[in-house]
């Protein structure tokens, strides 16, 4: 059972979370060349290590907020708000 | 009693420059009820079904990836192209992979043409599949049920049935009636927690043996010549010119005229070595076994409803299976709530189930695209071909995979029947999502 640890709530049962995803995809400017919008929507770099996700706590705060997370070993590292950085040694 | 193995395709290409012979394969034994008399009584040992030996330096095609996929592609390079100089390379064992792993339902109940020919296509390959590598896969037509919950479903599967017919597949629909005399032990009572109004039957779908489908392409393949190597994971790829010209491995350097990768869950891992990023997430999906019981259950019955699927092995052990964990994984193995999932819905459907000890549960990385339908063709790379994105239903795909793998290697085309499963097609805006669930990889 992994415990996911929300910024607000502390760690909590994965089962009141919704996963979000990789976290670091970013949405391109609505002009922008069509390639960065097909890297957008489809590419993704799949790492197989940390990866940096987002999360969605629905029985809980209901707040979206962004995990790093070790892919090979399902180890939670960090987590933080959106937009706030991985505190060091934190999660 | 060696046999010369020698290169046939004189057309071939790829053939040419290899005109030097190889080593022969091993003297391939043919099995039969004789040859099993034959050992029984003399006591003699049974030749190794395949060889192990060590990486030449160069081959014409590499394959990476020991699975299904990988082992089908070489045997079909060999017997029908002609391209015996191939090396598939295997990081781990042979079928340790999902091939391994899976569940072993093999169908082709699908929506889209392209999708449906293809499918259908491997069905097709099943049924002659133990005659064709002289190895028993145990192919066993024992239906595919899909069974409906609500009139929304009940549409769909209508539709879905009627577009398989259209397409010469074969479907059937059930009553609940029908249903309920054939499975006796599935809750059809109209006050069941998950009410049954029918079903999709595939009745040609059925199950095959896994490890067998490994093992009867590695034997059929090292027969024709191929180099199975186990134990060696590539770790780089060699490109020049913006063609690729070989493998960075554990067991040294090995040179390629062509690449193919097979290589599952792993396939974002091996086309970042070649600086390609794919439209595919790695997921972990679990599945489990009862404790095994006498025959209970004849077909495999599945809802889409309640996230369920299950069939009885021929040891005996009830097969479930459900959705993914829903979160990025290279673990092979996942976490309780799936399995608790499963299980729920089990003992919905199948009260009598809840009398039965849960054995092992395991779980195999899933290559999930952003449309749910498989990658097969040519890379922007020169020479280098992958078969992959399999979500969780690439078991039922192995023969037709390795079967146009091998084509567009040999080729360097696609066969019609993977014309449509470019990785371009992202790009191109012409996603083949039967589910319609759009670009996000866990929801197909
Ligand atoms: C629990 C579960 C249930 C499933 N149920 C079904 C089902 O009922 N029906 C169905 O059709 N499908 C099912 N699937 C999906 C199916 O198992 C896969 O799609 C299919 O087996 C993929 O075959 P493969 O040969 O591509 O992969 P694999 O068998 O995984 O082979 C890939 C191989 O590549 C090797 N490899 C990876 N990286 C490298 C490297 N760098 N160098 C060398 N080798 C490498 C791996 O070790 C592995 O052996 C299921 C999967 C799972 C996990
Ligand atoms: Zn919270």
């Amino acid at each position: 059972m992994m415990l996911i640890p929300c910024p607000w709530c502390g760690p909590r049962d994965q089962i009141e979370f919704t996963y979000g995803g990789d976290a670091t995809v970013r949405r391109p400017a609505s002009d922008a060349p069509e390639p960065e919008w097909v890297d957008y929507v489809y590419l993704r770099d799949n790492p197989c290590g940390p990866l940096d996700e987002l999360w969605y706590h629905g029985a809980g705060c209901r707040s979206w907020f962004h995990v790093l997370r070790d892919t090979r070993t399902h180890e939670v590292l960090a987590s933080a708000a959106i937009g706030e950085p991985f505190a060091p040694g934190e999660g | 009693m060696r046999r010369d193995v020698r290169l046939v395709d004189r057309e071939s290409r790829i053939c040419e420059n290899s005109a030097h012979l190889r080593h022969p394969g091993v003297d391939a034994l043919k099995y039969s009820i004789f040859s099993l008399i034959g050992h029984a009584l003399s006591r003699e040992r049974w030749p190794l079904a395949w060889r192990s030996p060590e990486p030449a330096k160069h081959y014409d095609v590499v394959v990476i990836g020991g699975g299904g996929h990988g082992l089908a592609t070489a045997y079909y390079l060999a017997k029908v192209h002609g391209i015996r100089n191939v090396a598939v390379l295997e990081k781990g064992w042979l079928g340790g992979g999902n091939t391994g792993r899976n569940t072993t339902i093999v169908r082709s109940n699908y929506h889209f043409e392209p999708n449906a020919h293809f499918y259908e296509y491997s069905l097709k390959l099943w049924e002659s599949l133990s005659q064709e590598l002289d190895f028993n896969v145990m192919y066993s037509p024992r239906g595919v049920l899909n069974l409906v919950h609500t009139p929304g479903e009940m549409d769909a599967a209508m539709r879905r049935g009627n577009a398989m017919r259209l397409n010469g597949i074969d479907a059937k629909f059930l009553s609940r009636d029908e249903i309920a005399s054939w499975i006796p032990n599935l809750d059809c009572s109209p006050s069941s927690r998950f009410p049954i109004l029918g079903g999709l039957l595939q009745p040609r779908g059925g199950t095959v043996r896994h490890d067998a489908v490994a093992w009867g392409y590695a034997r059929a393949a090292d027969a024709l010549g191929v180099d199975i190597i186990q134990q060696c994971e590539v770790t780089g790829m060699r490109i020049e010119d913006g063609a690729v010209t070989g493998v960075r491995t554990t067991r040294g350097d090995i040179g390629a005229g062509k690449v193919g990768i097979a290589v599952a869950g792993y396939s974002s891992k091996v086309a970042e070595m070649a600086g390609i990023r794919l439209p595919i997430e790695s997921h972990v999906l679990q599945a489990m076994v009862s404790e095994p019981i006498k025959p209970v259950l004849d077909t495999v019955v599945t809802s889409g409803a309640v996230h369920f699927y299950i069939s009885q092995s021929d040891k005996g052990e009830l097969v479930m299976g459900g959705d993914l964990d829903f979160y990025n994984s290279y673990a092979q193995r996942g976490n309780l709530p799936v399995i608790e999932d499963v299980v729920r819905a089990c003992l919905a459907l199948f009260p009598s189930f809840g009398r039965l000890r849960l054995m092992r549960t395991w779980g195999g990385i899933m290559d999930m695209t952003m449309d749910g339908s498989p990658i097969i063709g040519k890379l922007p790379v020169k020479n280098l071909y992958m078969t992959g994105g399999w979500c969780y239903g690439g078991f039922k795909a192995t023969p037709a995979s390795g079967y146009v793998h091998a084509w567009t290697i040999a080729r360097d085309e696609p066969h019609p029947l993977n014309a449509k499963f470019t990785l371009e097609r992202f790009a191109e805006g012409r996603t083949i999502d039967e589910k319609g669930a759009g670009p996000y990889p866990w929801a197909h």
